[in-house]
């Protein structure tokens, strides 16, 4: 248990009031519970009311009380109890909350609070000396698998190095945290293993069309008497540990800290020569036309990028989209981009782009185009 | 090792189409229809046919848990809620499937909705997953538009799904906090009986299921209880979401083979142990409430429900917190020590208390400042905590104490030998328990 009080009452303003955005957003929550069960949206109603002010104040509390028809005390004892309602004013730009439970801090959440410890203030809920920044330790954030991480407001920062940490917060300190790309900040595609897929590598196989063909071929051989392949159904149901021998143990990679270190600064491998640009898979390029698209919409352009694709005569979506493979790979390699083009999937992002701009967009992938 | 084909979620990394449309094109919404003309009866059956196990950790047959919902309604309406408040120290699995697999977790509301007689279900996502909760509300959106769920569905079974969140408590996830949370109130968990299948939400008849316990229903429903059993070893049967955390080479989620070895896990998608498998010290297999379990038990040990508890552990949510040899093991579980203090409701006093006292103590130990006599009091603490509270939070917190002291009393041992021997004081002085 936490002891948690409101803020001094020098602080809290006198009165609250939902601005016209959130007032239908509080209506939306209210009308998803059973008549007379209104008291069900008082959690979302005081997240609105942080996503508004920053902070819970006491007057907040006492409007969505009302707005509820529940005693104060009841508003009070649910603010109060749950962690994640800040009482008290934190950082205007950014409050970052920094994971500290065991499976962030065998990863190295430490010396991301040490980041924080010298970057905006020596103890956690205290504002910088702006009033823009502030941190807190908070527990599990449900990231693990991306320790360490931090969140600030609503996105998460994954596979934080301090450095990295440090580079974040001077993003938001200059205003610019919406230009920091969310979620994993390393090479690796959300929770996927780092360094490339080890499941669900091909979307075919688990596709509903590719299914029912195989169960047809499988319904057609067993009918025709042929052998059936062996599936795990046939499996010998034993309590006996199974191990593939494949696997060997001890592995050939010891615990040695000389051989770690060696191999963690050892030189990047050399990069590959830039493909030439008479390159017969060269993309075609066009004049530019009077409507150029925003190509940064598309997940992995960045404004550098952009002018170098504006270079290649690159200026539409739909260009972009019409990209075979070996065109693919040739701005792959003249970007230096180590594949980010497959991974990103930059024609199927084109594709939706070009069909229907952002809304597309935003319907296949689930985001906004950063 | 599973294959593609056979995998449940099949955007579980968000890799492809993540719209209504994609989802179809991978199967999700495929002949729901039919599966609702077969009947209450036979979904029901079918799932207790298929040996699922409830996957929030306690592994309570689904099946069964649904058939305790009454048959005849007396006029009181029942529910459906998804626990989706997943907070347990290690375990992101659910996150995975709201963010990138929502429609798996949609149609197998409404199924298992129907199958129950309940006319809504509540989704509780955790305050922290606010793009998750986005993304869930955006394919609820999408069914509703297709007409799969809502009054008048193409389905024919008139059925409500709302997204409801929460604000950062842990013990929200034990189901009447939840309930309790859900309803507007402080997260304290209800005495039982009576259960949440006879009065639950709003005193209404109510279910409280995993994320991953509906989200997989469907699939299990269309491809049959013989094809989700022929997975694992029996009693433990099935496919689950794995997560690899910790001082792994390529920490991940992913979806294998109920009573895959952990070696076989670690290597196959972990990248191995980060310097070697001679540098592993210990696991926690199940997320923070399990107890911990050493490199040589867990190493060729299934990863299920039963192997699990043959070392003394528990499957739990099947989040694997991997530790090598450059860990302090007293100072992670004193870690986890101030996790269960800091989340405690504060309603029962021997977790309200004992949480904090056992922090306290442990704490001591991480530095060796202790007697060892007070090893056994730890030990004895735990188990008063053990077993005399309403929810099983106490239990939960006393597990991974009660782990260490098993395996590793050794090293506390040996810290405090050497803390008294580099101590000027004649004895270590003693913090009275607040």
């Amino acid at each position: 248990m936490s002891v948690r009080r409101l803020a001094d009452a020098s602080v809290q303003p006198a009165a609250f009031s939902f601005n016209e955005e959130f007032a239908s957003a509080a209506q939306k929550w209210i009308a998803k519970y059973p008549e007379g069960r209104q008291q069900s949206a008082i959690i979302p109603l005081l997240m609105l009311a942080q996503e508004q002010d920053g902070w819970v104040t006491k007057a907040a509390i006492e409007q969505i009380c009302d707005m509820l028809g529940m005693p104060y005390i009841r508003g009070l004892e649910v603010a109060t109890f749950y962690t994640q309602f800040q009482l008290k004013p934190v950082g205007t730009r950014a409050h970052i909350q920094v994971c500290g439970t065991t499976p962030c801090m065998l990863r190295g959440a430490g010396e991301l609070m040490d980041v924080c410890r010298s970057k905006i203030h020596h103890e956690q809920f205290h504002t910088n000396e702006d009033g823009t920044l502030s941190w807190e330790e908070v527990e599990c954030q449900g990231a693990c698998v991306n320790a360490p991480m931090v969140m600030i407001f609503k996105d998460s920062y994954e596979d934080l190095t301090p450095e990295r940490l440090a580079e974040i917060i001077d993003e938001f300190e200059a205003g610019r945290g919406d230009s920091v790309p969310t979620g994993p900040q390393v090479d690796r595609f959300f929770s996927a293993p780092e360094g490339g897929f080890t499941a669900l590598t091909d979307e075919k196989a688990v596709l509903k069309s590719a299914r029912a063909r195989e169960a047809k071929a499988d319904a057609a051989g067993a009918a025709a008497g042929a052998a059936v392949p062996p599936s795990n159904a046939g499996k010998p149901k034993t309590d006996a540990p199974e191990t593939s021998p494949a696997l060997k143990t001890p592995s050939k990679v010891k615990a040695a800290p000389e051989a770690e270190k060696a191999a963690s600064v050892a030189a990047p491998a050399a990069k590959p020569a830039k493909p030439s640009l008479d390159d017969k898979n060269r993309p075609a390029g066009i004049a530019r036309p009077a409507m150029v698209d925003d190509l940064k919409l598309i997940s992995g352009v960045g404004p550098k990028n952009e002018k170098v694709l504006h270079e290649l005569g690159i200026f539409t979506f739909a260009q972009v989209a019409s990209w075979k493979k070996a065109e693919r790979e040739w701005v792959d390699g003249y970007l230096n981009f180590h594949g980010r083009i497959e991974r990103e999937d930059w024609v199927k992002q084109a594709k939706a782009l070009a069909r229907g701009g952002v809304d597309e967009y935003v319907r296949v992938f689930g985001k906004k185009p950063v | 090792m599973l294959q593609d084909k056979d995998r449940i979620f099949t955007n579980i990394y968000g890799r492809f189409d993540r719209s209504l449309a994609g989802a179809m094109s991978r199967g999700c919404w495929d002949g729901t229809k039919g599966i609702i003309d077969k009947g209450r009866d036979w979904i029901i059956n079918e799932m207790k046919a298929s040996g699922l196990r409830g996957r929030g950790g306690a592994g309570f047959p689904t099946g069964l848990k649904w058939s305790f919902m009454p048959k005849e309604s007396d006029g009181r309406p029942s529910y459906l809620v998804v626990n989706a408040d997943e907070s347990e120290p290690g375990t992101c699995k659910d996150r995975d499937i709201l963010r990138h697999d929502p429609h798996t977790l949609v149609e197998g509301c409404l199924l298992a909705g129907f199958a129950m007689g309940a006319v809504a279900a509540y989704i509780y996502v955790r305050g922290e997953f606010m793009r998750e909760r986005e993304a869930l509300q955006r394919a609820i959106d999408e069914a509703y538009d297709a007409k799969l769920i809502g009054k008048n569905n193409k389905n024919g079974y008139d059925f409500d799904v709302y997204v409801h969140h929460g604000a950062g408590a842990y013990i929200c996830g034990e189901e009447t906090a939840l309930l309790e949370s859900l309803e507007g109130k402080k997260g304290q968990p209800r005495l039982k009986p009576p259960f949440p299948a006879n009065m639950g939400l709003y005193g209404c008849p109510t279910t409280v299921n995993n994320v991953e316990s509906i989200a997989v229903a469907p699939t299990i429903l269309r491809r049959g209880a013989a094809w989700f059993s022929s997975f694992g070893r029996p009693n433990n049967v099935g496919t689950k979401l794995y997560m690899l955390v910790g001082h792994v080479n390529t920490p991940c989620t992913v979806e294998e083979e109920m009573g895959t070895t952990f070696r076989e896990l670690v290597e196959k998608h972990g990248g191995g142990i980060r310097g070697g498998w001679d540098n592993l010290l210990a696991v926690i297999p199940g997320g923070a409430s399990c107890p911990v379990v050493k490199a040589e038990d867990i190493i060729d040990a299934p990863m299920d429900f039963d192997g699990m508890r043959e070392v003394k552990s528990s499957f739990g949510t099947a989040a694997m917190i991997i530790m090598d040899k450059s860990t302090d093991i007293v100072k992670a579980i004193a870690r986890l020590s101030y996790f269960f203090k800091h989340e405690s409701c504060g309603q029962c006093t021997p977790c309200r208390e004992g949480t904090g006292w056992m922090w306290r103590v442990m704490e001591r130990l991480v530095r060796g400042e202790a007697q060892k006599r007070e090893i056994d009091m730890l030990l004895d603490v735990t188990r008063q905590i053990e077993g005399h509270t309403i929810c099983a939070l106490g239990d939960a917190a006393a597990w991974p104490v009660q782990g260490l002291i098993r395996n590793f009393r050794p090293e506390i041992e040996r810290r405090i030998d050497e803390f008294t021997r580099n101590s000027h004081r004649v004895e270590p002085v003693l913090v009275a328990a607040e």
